[in-house]
C-alpha cells in the first residue's frame, strides 16, 4: 500500500510537473532579444482596463525592444502581493498603486526615486500638489519622488434633478459652489414626506471626513518639534458637527445610510429615497450604468466652507528599485501617463487626471455625467494632511473608525469624540515616533 | 409529529444552504438597474445573459477553471495519497513519535497564513516553482496536509483493530489485511479528504495570487476578483455570473463522488 502511495505520489507530481507548464523566470537577455517589463496594473472597470491594455499595445507597437506584459490585479489584495514580490525579488517592474501605499515601500527602499529621471514635459504637465502626494522619505534621511501620480478623487454631490428642480433651490456651479451653510438649507428643503435630503454612508468615514475637513482648514494632525500629535480643535470639529446636525438635529439625512458603504445609497436614491448623495467622482460610474432610464441626475461641485480645498491622495505608476531595466520602466512611465493617455484612464476610471494637459482634453469636460463638474473639482484638490502621517493607518482602524462611528450614531459628544481622537490617537502615533 | 418537524429542520437548512447560490444566478441574470432596485426580485423582471458575456469575453474564464481544476484535483489526489499511509501509521502504532507527529500536526495549525507567506515564496524561488501550478500544488498539499491526516486517523481508528486481527486468523498477512479489510472500509474516509482538499485547493486565493505572477498561469480566484475595485465596490453582474461558473466543477465533482460518502459500512462488523 505504502509503495502504491509513493508511485502515486511521484505520478501525480510528474503529472502536475507536466502541465504547470509556466516557465520560471525572464529569457536570457541577449543582444537583439526585446527587454520585457512586467507591469501590474489595478484598472478594473471594463473602460478602464481596455484604455490600459490599448495604451500598452500602442506601447508595445511603437518598442520592439521593450515589450511589457500587462498583468491585472486587485486593489483589495495588491499591497499583500507587492510586499512578498520584493521580498523575494520577484516584483513587477511597474505597478499602479495608490500614494499611501507608496510611503513604507519607500523607506524600506523597494521603490526607485524617480526624480531627475522623468521628462521635463511630464514633470512640468503635473502640478506640484500631485507631486507632494508621492514624496516621501525615503529611509536615509533624503527626500524622493516614489511614483508618478495620475488619478485623483475629488468628493462631489450626486443629486436627483427632479426634486432639486421641484424644491426651487440653486443650483451650484463650479464658479458658484454651494457653501455648507446652503448645502444644509437645500438638505432641509428636500427632506419632505419619505424623501431625506441627503444620505451619508459612513461605513468608512475617516478619509471622507479628513478631506473634507480641509474646507474649514481642520487637518487632524500637526508637527511640532518633530513630533507628530492629533488635533481636534474647532477647525476640525466644523465638518464633523455640520454632518451630525444633518442627522440629528435637522434630520435632513437619513440615518439608514449611516452604516452604508458608498454605493449602497444608490437604490434608495434612484428611488428618491435621498436626493443627494455625497461621493467621490467615481461613483458617477454606478449612477450612469444603474440609473433608471427616465431618472435625471446632476454632479454638484465640492462644498465650500472657508475654502474649496480637499485633501487627496492619488493613485500611482511606481517603478520597483529591482527591476533590471529601470530605463525602460521609466520610459515606458513616461509614456504610459502623457497628456493623452491619462485623459483616457481618467475617462476609463471616471476620475480626475493629474496632467493638465489631460484636464483640458474635451473627452472629460463634456456636461454629459457631469465631466465638466468633476473635472473642474480637480484645482481644489491638495495633498491630503494624513498621507506623510506615519501610523495613520493604525489611527485610522483603531481609534478614528469607531469613534466617528458611535459619534455619527450619536452615541458620543463631539467633545467625547474629539477627546478620544486625541488621547487614544496620540498613543498610538508615539509608538510609530519611537 | 418529530418526523414532520425533522424534515421542516431538513428543509430550513436546505434553504439556508440554497439561498446564496439561488441569489447569485438571481444577479447573474439582472440588469444593472435591476440590480441597484430598491425592492429587489427573485426572479429578474428582463433576463439577460449580458452578464455571462462580459465575463467570459474579458476574461479568460475557461483557462483558468481548466488550470484551476488541475491544481485541485492534483493537490487532492496527491493530499490522500500523502496522507493516507500516514495516517494509517498514525492511527494503529503507538509511540513517542505519534505524539511528536500529532502534536506537530496541531501546532502547524497555529500559524497564520500571512506570516509564512514570505519564507514560502522564497522557498519556492529558490526551487524554481514560481510561476507555475505544480509549485502551487505543492503549498497546496503542505497545508491540507495536517487536516487531512487528522481526518483520516479518525477514520482509520474507527476501523476496529479486530477486523484486521481476524484476517491476520485466516492467514492473511499486514499487507493483505490492509489492502483488502482496512482499505474498503475506508473509502468514505478518502472521499471526505478528497472532497476536502479539493475544494480547499479549488477556493485557494492568497497562495495562488503570490506563486502566480504570469497571467497565463493564473487560476480561477485570481480571475474573479479582477471584476471587484476598491473598498467593496464590484461589478456585481460580470462577478455573480463568472461566480456562478466557478461553482459548477465543484458541484459537478462531488456529485460524482459523493455516492461513496456514506458511513455505517462497519456496522455490526464487530460484536460489542
Amino acid at each position: 500500500m505504502r509503495i502504491t502511495s509513493a508511485l502515486a505520489a511521484v505520478a501525480v507530481l510528474a503529472l502536475v510537473t507536466a502541465c504547470g507548464g509556466g516557465d520560471t523566470g525572464e529569457p536570457p537577455g541577449g543582444p537583439g532579444e526585446p527587454v520585457k517589463l512586467d507591469f501590474l496594473s489595478l484598472a478594473w472597470q471594463k473602460e478602464s482596463v481596455a484604455a490600459n491594455k490599448a495604451i500598452v499595445e500602442e506601447w508595445n507597437k511603437a518598442n520592439p525592444h521593450i515589450q511589457v506584459t500587462y498583468v491585472q490585479g486587485s486593489w483589495d489584495n495588491v499591497n499583500d502581493q507587492l510586499v512578498t514580490s520584493f521580498e523575494g525579488g520577484d516584483a513587477p517592474d511597474v505597478f499602479h498603486d495608490d500614494s499611501p501605499a507608496l510611503a513604507g515601500f519607500a523607506a524600506k527602499g523597494y521603490l526607485l526615486d524617480l526624480e531627475g529621471k522623468l521628462p521635463a514635459a511630464l514633470r512640468n504637465d503635473i502640478p506640484q500638489a500631485a507631486w507632494d502626494t508621492v514624496t516621501f522619505d525615503d529611509g536615509n534621511g533624503g527626500q524622493g519622488v516614489f511614483g508618478v501620480p495620475f488619478l485623483q478623487e475629488s468628493q462631489v454631490i450626486i443629486a436627483n434633478k427632479k426634486l432639486l428642480d421641484e424644491a426651487g433651490v440653486r443650483i451650484p456651479t463650479p464658479a458658484e459652489p454651494w457653501t455648507w451653510d446652503e448645502f444644509a438649507e437645500a438638505s432641509r428643503k428636500l427632506t419632505k414626506g419619505d424623501t431625506y435630503g441627503v444620505a451619508w454612508p459612513m461605513k468608512s468615514p475617516v478619509n471622507k471626513v479628513l478631506n473634507l475637513a480641509l474646507n474649514f482648514g481642520g487637518t487632524f494632525f500637526q508637527t511640532a518639534g518633530g513630533r507628530t500629535t492629533v488635533k481636534v480643535g474647532p477647525e476640525e470639529k466644523e465638518v464633523l458637527r455640520r454632518i451630525h446636525d444633518q442627522l440629528h438635529k435637522d434630520r435632513t439625512a437619513d440615518p439608514a445610510a449611516l452604516g452604508m458603504g458608498t454605493a449602497d445609497p444608490l437604490p434608495g436614491f434612484f428611488a428618491g429615497k435621498h436626493a443627494m448623495l455625497p461621493a467621490g467622482v467615481y461613483l458617477r460610474q454606478q449612477v450612469a450604468e444603474q440609473a433608471p432610464d427616465d431618472f435625471a441626475w446632476v454632479t454638484l461641485p465640492p462644498l465650500k466652507g472657508t475654502t474649496s480645498h480637499q485633501g487627496a491622495v492619488s493613485q500611482t505608476l511606481s517603478v520597483s528599485a529591482d527591476s533590471e531595466h529601470q530605463e525602460q520602466a521609466v520610459a515606458f512611465v513616461s509614456f504610459f501617463l502623457n497628456g493623452r493617455n491619462q485623459a483616457r484612464l481618467a475617462k476609463g476610471d471616471w476620475l480626475l487626471p493629474t496632467s493638465r494637459e489631460a484636464a483640458a482634453d474635451p473627452s472629460i469636460n463634456g456636461e454629459e455625467d457631469g465631466w465638466d463638474v468633476a473635472t473642474a473639482s480637480a484645482k481644489d484638490l491638495v495633498v491630503a494632511p494624513f498621507l506623510k502621517v506615519n501610523g495613520y493607518d493604525e489611527w485610522k482602524s483603531k481609534v478614528a473608525t469607531p469613534v466617528l462611528q458611535e459619534f455619527f450614531a450619536n452615541k458620543i459628544s463631539l467633545d467625547e469624540a474629539a477627546r478620544r481622537l486625541v488621547d487614544e490617537g496620540d498613543k498610538v502615533l508615539e509608538r510609530y515616533q519611537r | 409529529m418529530s418526523r414532520i418537524l425533522q424534515y421542516a429542520a431538513l428543509l430550513a437548512y436546505l434553504v439556508f444552504l440554497g439561498f446564496p447560490l439561488v441569489w447569485l444566478l438571481s444577479t447573474a441574470l439582472k440588469t444593472p438597474q435591476e440590480m441597484a432596485a430598491l425592492d429587489p426580485s427573485w426572479i429578474p423582471r428582463e433576463p439577460t445573459t449580458a452578464n455571462f458575456a462580459a465575463a467570459f469575453g474579458e476574461q479568460d474564464l475557461i483557462g483558468a477553471g481548466l488550470r484551476s481544476l488541475v491544481v485541485a484535483l492534483a493537490s487532492a489526489l496527491l493530499t490522500v495519497a500523502v496522507a493516507l499511509p500516514a495516517a494509517y501509521a498514525l492511527a494503529r502504532y503507538r509511540g513517542v513519535l505519534k505524539r511528536i507527529t500529532l502534536g506537530w500536526v496541531l501546532v502547524s495549525q497555529v500559524f497564520p497564513f500571512i506570516s509564512i507567506i514570505i519564507p514560502l515564496f522564497l522557498v519556492m524561488r529558490e526551487l524554481g516553482l514560481v510561476n507555475t501550478l505544480a509549485g502551487l500544488v505543492l503549498v497546496h498539499v503542505t497545508f491540507t496536509l495536517p487536516f487531512a491526516l487528522w481526518m483520516l486517523q479518525g477514520y482509520v481508528r474507527s476501523v476496529p483493530r479486530e477486523l484486521e486481527e481476524a484476517a491476520a486468523v485466516d492467514g492473511a498477512g499486514r499487507m493483505r489485511a490492509i489492502v483488502k479489510v482496512v482499505a474498503p472500509l475506508l473509502a468514505p474516509g478518502v472521499v471526505a479528504t478528497l472532497l476536502f482538499s479539493f475544494i480547499s485547493s479549488w477556493n485557494e486565493f492568497l497562495f495562488a495570487l503570490v506563486v502566480l505572477k504570469d497571467p497565463d498561469v493564473m487560476t480561477l480566484p485570481l480571475t474573479l476578483v479582477r471584476f471587484t475595485g476598491p473598498e467593496g465596490v464590484a461589478r456585481l453582474g460580470p462577478l455573480a455570473a463568472a461566480s456562478l461558473m466557478a461553482t459548477i466543477p465543484s458541484l459537478v465533482f462531488f456529485a460524482i463522488i459523493q455516492r461513496r460518502l456514506r458511513s455505517g459500512l462497519m456496522a455490526g462488523a464487530v460484536k460489542g
